[in-house]
């Protein structure tokens, strides 16, 4: 008599219960069940619901481990207690007291995402009846990555809230929400506690306080961290260069800045076939047309410095890439199975309108500095219909050539 | 007697006309923000719904059906600049809130619907009875709305802070609290009533259709 066997007896003396369902998601993380199905013939793969999350976790815990670290670094340094680290192996990055800081800042976002959230599953299952689904493992550990560092606790747990009850369990769970959970929870911060979720405070520990201390009489120095996308959309110089944006030693939410870490991401979840190679593809080709027309409307003159779009227009095309979420909200979320397009022409079309619409958000309405956020949402709404029309074309096709031959 | 009731509760309840009907839903998001505006709204809607039934009612043998529908349009546009004449002149900065949204009372289809559906084949005292129950059956809803978007959106209710001051960091705020902004948008408005249209028909499973 194994632990597993008194688990199953448990579940067995306890069938009837309202709190079964809550009891079987525990039990199935430790064992698999002991139920066989009874008729017909099933075809078992390897790869379900819970190891293609895990997979999509794992190829995120680099960006996790980086965000801890880059949270500490930009702390220490808008404090001028350490010099800029030159480089992704700089001296002063991946050192024990940034760690520290993130550690201190970023696990509890990651306990309230995943609290929160997993409650919510729970009551849910139990009210209906069904199997708790693993549909949070994902969304739970995309939400403290996407959004700034100090955001307060209870913020965010009523952004999951909000966004698992009205993104996906009013749609009837797991596999059947029209929008990406993460993302709607940070579109609901972003709308709702718009202080906490824009301006150049929010993106470095400590800022806000200290701004709070210099505001209450304190002798202090201002401490501020705007994002590059941010100082773009005021017309202003950028002070990092393309290699921090690319290796993510730049202010920004907890993490989404390192374009490295996110490009590894993308090529584990490609090798192990869970993304979609088509969407993140196209995704970028829509984003870079958007780049070169907007570089190309900056060039012929239309655009001059006195433009308010002047900043992020004359971008360069392909820093749009590196800068702000495009690659993350890209790898990790465009590709999301449940609310992306299904048919491969749909992806295509799909990916490249995210990153066609992403950059022309980001340019042309500097209030929503993150376009990739609203743009995923938007082609989300829109993938089923991209979906329908590419399943028509392809009836009316085969419909076209049956006439031919009966003629 | 029993079958008047019914008249002025059933809107109330399992036939309302916003979350069983899905009738006038433009005003239930416009103009919820504040609470009082959301009374206001039900109360000018009470009163032409109200009189607009009867007046219908008492014209219904002698209005030509082809041309009913512009009679009921006369009907209800003079209503609705009597309301609008009477909140100008005695609540102005209300009816600068409420803006356009009082002249689109005409185009509330919950109106049109009433008339159309009951006063033209009812007496004036069942016209009243129906009048009245399906204004206070989007009202009802408006208020319910209205409370919440105001209490989570601004912190107040009727305009009173109830929750602390936010600038002072009195209350609720000195916990850090905060006003949620998203409540005063127009798509909270809409997710408000989803929920509301949620929980009704999760109690009563009857009005759950196909």
């Amino acid at each position: 008599m194994g632990l597993k066997q008194n688990l199953h007896n448990f579940k067995e003396k306890n069938k009837d219960k309202k709190w079964l369902p809550g009891f079987n998601a525990l039990f199935t993380f430790l064992y698999m069940p002991n139920e066989t199905t009874h008729n017909g013939t099933h075809i078992k793969a390897a790869d379900d619901l819970k190891r293609t999350m895990n997979t999509v976790i794992m190829a995120l815990v680099p960006c996790l481990i980086f965000g801890m670290f880059n949270a500490g670094y930009q702390h220490h340094l808008a404090q001028g207690l350490i010099e800029s680290a030159d480089g992704f192996f700089g001296a002063s990055f991946w050192t024990w007291d940034n760690f520290v800081i993130g550690l201190w800042k970023v696990l509890p976002l990651v306990i309230v995402s995943y609290g929160v959230g997993l409650a919510v599953e729970f009551i849910f299952a139990i009210i209906k009846g069904h199997e708790v689904e693993e549909g949070y493992l994902v969304t739970g550990m995309l939400v403290p990555l996407i959004v700034p560092v100090d955001i307060p606790l209870w913020m965010l747990a009523v952004a999951v809230v909000f966004g698992v009850v009205i993104g996906k369990e009013v749609f009837g769970g797991t596999g059947m929400n029209i929008l990406n959970p993460a993302l709607t929870i940070r579109a609901f911060l972003f709308f709702a506690y718009p202080t906490w979720m824009s301006g150049d405070k929010v993106w470095i520990h400590g800022a806000v306080e200290r701004d709070q201390a210099i505001a209450a009489g304190q002798n202090l120095d201002a401490i501020s961290g705007e994002t590059i996308l941010g100082t773009l959309a005021q017309n202003k110089e950028v002070g990092y260069n393309v290699m921090d944006m690319f290796y993510g030693i730049i202010p920004g939410s907890v993490g989404e800045t390192s374009t490295l870490l996110i490009l590894l991401g993308a090529l584990f979840l490609i090798f192990t076939k869970i993304g979609s190679w088509r969407i993140m593809l196209s995704s970028v080709i829509g984003a870079l047309v958007m780049g070169l027309i907007f570089n190309g409307v900056v060039s012929s003159g239309w655009i001059t410095e006195s433009s308010k779009f002047y900043g992020l227009m004359s971008t360069e095309f392909w820093h749009h890439l590196l800068i702000g979420g495009f690659a993350f909200g890209t790898v990790f979320m465009a590709t999301d199975p449940v609310t992306a397009s299904q048919t491969t022409k749909g992806k295509w079309i799909y990916g490249f309108l995210v990153g066609f619409i992403s950059i022309m958000i980001r340019v042309f309405n500097p209030a929503y500095p993150e376009g990739v956020m609203l743009a995923i949402l938007l082609m989300n709404v829109f993938a089923p219909t991209i979906d329908h029309y590419v399943v028509q074309g392809n009836v009316k096709k085969r419909m076209k050539r049956v006439k031919v031959k009966t003629a | 007697m029993a079958k008047d009731s019914k008249l002025i509760l059933d809107p109330l309840a399992d036939n309302n006309p916003i979350t069983i009907q899905v009738l006038g839903i433009c005003s239930a998001l416009a103009i919820t923000a504040e609470l009082e505006a959301s009374i206001v709204m039900s109360i000018s809607v009470l009163f032409v719904l109200g009189v607009g039934n009867v007046v219908i009612s008492l014209m219904r043998n002698i209005i030509p059906s082809k041309i009913r529908i512009i009679v009921q349009l006369i009907v209800v546009a003079t209503l609705v600049i009597i309301v609008d004449l009477i909140l100008k002149a005695f609540a102005y900065e209300l009816s600068k809130t409420l803006s356009v949204f009082v002249g689109l009372i005409i185009t509330n289809c919950i109106i049109m619907g009433r008339f159309e559906a009951f006063a033209l084949g009812n007496g004036p005292w069942r016209s009243f009875l129906d009048g009245i129950g399906n204004a206070l059956g989007y009202g009802i809803i408006l208020v319910i709305v209205g409370f919440f978007r105001e209490l989570l959106g601004s912190g107040t209710l009727l305009g009173f802070p109830v929750l602390g001051d936010p600038i002072e960091k009195t209350g609720l705020y000195a916990l850090g609290y905060e006003n949620n902004g998203f409540m005063l948008l127009s798509p909270m408005a809409l997710i408000v009533v989803g929920i509301i249209i949620w929980v009704q028909r999760t109690r009563n499973k009857d009005l759950i259709e196909d």
